[in-house]
């Protein structure tokens, strides 16, 4: 089975970026040969210069990637944990910085708590820490906030954030379309394994800047020929795309001309959803 | 610490956490081995001129005890990691495939010579027995334990769940182990058994192990160290491949 293919990209230094698509696009196993988990059959990767396969030593100290699963070592307290992942990486006398680390996740209180007794959310912070107790300069977050309660969240993307005005590359990957619009500055989008766009969050956005208005109507037809793009129809439901908020005039004064009275009416500012969708498929 | 001490560190701690069942236990298992067959072979089994049977099946029961748990230690840490997934916090660290080896390789035997020494000092007050040539002793246990150890690796490796590694334990280690003269010495077997028992490797190790402590054994010491010597090697070189090249580990 081909889980990527002809994927090239260059995410420059400092960057907040985003890698976005469905489930089964390719994200984590694109994740997994940078980070060396998955080696790939063709093409080469590196880590700020250094090649993942070659160099790999320099190139796993570059990096910090919270995986995805909520994995632990049931042996282990939150410190125990975190002492032992810095000594993997030949750093001894860490607890200055673990103990920032733990601050900013809020995780002091449970630091002598064995791993097994943490809930959840508690879990996926010690998985933060324990990516970042090398300083990594480059963070990957694959899907750091799922099933992660809103607290964490806020905290956690504080957290992320301030490391990345420090100089530190972020590379995200996530379901949840805000949090890339929110915190990315660049995106890219797979889609079966190959990127389907690549670009800016402000070019992504703008390339798709219409309106979406939805209408529920009191008869189940529109009157032919319409001023608007139909996106989708649920009965006396449509969903229409409006290039410009000028054009809301013409849907509406077709819509009286024609007797078709109006229900119900919403307008959406464009969002990445929309891109997402129409760029991974469901839509034309 | 280095990324290798931190292993070794890691695990000698994880086996430590839950020593009753990893020290503790196979210390019991032992000394019941010891009362059972001592109680119903002694006098029963020749051995070695002016041994006693209970004598002779102490050190072959440490030597087993050794065995057993170095390669317990490797296989069972190793599976634990790959089922529960926190073998990632390992992969994604600079460790080298050498490092990962001799941590796992070390620890193991860190863990064979505890449980070994402890079914010493529990068995030893029932018997005389005297140690004749230390080095011996301490050479077939630590290259024993290292064989194990390494070997453990391997299974731990190519299992993919908990029933693949006991079975790999029930089909090839115990019946190794218990047929390598463990309670018998080969010399008491009919011919055919006693060529057979020289394919298996366990023998050489137990028989080795006891020359240090008896001054006698059914092959010459040297011969056996290197059989267990030529073994260390080649499952330590298939092991390291098989961690190169991140078989089952890395996909």
């Amino acid at each position: 089975m081909r889980a990527l293919a002809g994927v090239s990209l260059a995410i420059e230094q400092g960057e907040f970026f985003g890698l976005l698509g469905p489930n089964g696009a390719g994200k984590t196993t694109l994740i997994n040969v940078i980070a060396g988990l998955a080696r790939a059959d063709s093409g080469a990767v590196s880590v700020m210069g250094a090649d993942v396969l070659g160099e790999y030593r320099r190139a796993r100290r570059m990096l910090g990637v919270v995986p995805q699963e909520l994995v632990f070592d049931p042996f282990f307290t939150v410190r125990e944990t975190l002492r032992i992942q810095s000594g993997y990486f030949g750093i001894r006398g860490n607890d200055a910085w673990i103990d920032e680390v733990m601050h900013h996740l809020d995780l002091m209180a449970k630091a002598s708590v064995n791993m097994r007794a943490l809930s959840g959310g508690m879990k996926r912070r010690v998985l933060v820490a324990q990516a970042l107790v090398h300083k990594p300069p480059v963070i990957v977050l694959d899907e750091p906030t799922a099933g992660v309660d809103v607290e964490l969240r806020h905290g956690l993307w504080q957290f992320v954030r301030r490391l990345n005005r420090e100089g530190h590359t972020i590379v995200l990957t996530t379901h949840y379309l805000e949090e890339a619009e929110l915190h990315c500055n660049r995106i890219a989008m797979l889609k079966a394994g190959r990127i389907a766009a690549l670009d800016s969050t402000k070019n992504l956005l703008e390339s798709f800047s219409g309106l979406q208005l939805r209408v529920r109507l009191d008869q189940e037809r529109l009157p032919q020929p319409f001023p608007a793009q139909v996106l989708e129809r649920d009965g006396p439901l449509f969903t229409l795309r409006l290039s410009s908020p000028g054009e809301l005039e013409a849907v509406l004064a077709r819509l009286r001309e024609s007797g078709i009275g109006i229900v119900e009416l919403e307008v959406q500012p464009p969002d990445l959803e929309e891109v997402f969708l129409r760029l991974t498929g469901r839509q034309s | 610490m280095t990324p290798f001490w931190t292993l070794f560190f890691k695990e000698l701690l994880r086996f430590w956490k839950v020593g009753i069942q990893t020290v503790a236990a196979p210390v019991l298992t032992a000394l019941l081995y010891l009362v059972i067959f001592g109680h119903a072979l002694e006098g029963r089994v020749q051995v070695y001129d002016g041994v006693r049977y209970t004598s002779f099946l102490v050190p072959g029961l440490v030597m087993m005890s050794v065995l057993q748990n170095a390669f317990a230690n490797s296989s069972s840490s190793l599976i634990q990691s790959k089922i529960t997934g926190n073998i990632v916090f390992i992969l994604l660290s600079p460790i080298s495939h050498l490092e990962f080896f001799s941590a796992y390789v070390l620890a193991s035997v860190v863990r064979g010579l505890v449980v070994g020494a402890g079914v010493l000092a529990v068995t030893v007050w029932f018997v005389e027995l005297r140690l004749g040539a230390p080095l011996w002793v301490l050479a077939f246990a630590l290259l024993g334990a290292a064989l194990l150890g390494a070997l453990g690796l391997i299974a731990g490796i190519c299992s993919e769940k908990i029933d693949q590694l006991a079975a790999f334990q029930n089909f090839v280690i115990m019946p190794l182990t218990f047929l390598s003269g463990v309670f018998y010495s080969i010399h008491s077997l009919p011919d055919f058994w006693q060529k057979l028992s020289h394919a298996n490797p366990f023998f050489y190790m137990v028989d080795g192990f006891r020359y240090g402590f008896f001054g006698a054994s059914d092959v010459p010491p040297y011969a056996s160290l290197a059989v267990v010597g030529v073994s260390f090697l080649v499952v330590s070189l298939v092991s390291l491949e098989l961690l190169r090249t991140g078989y089952k580990l890395r996909h």
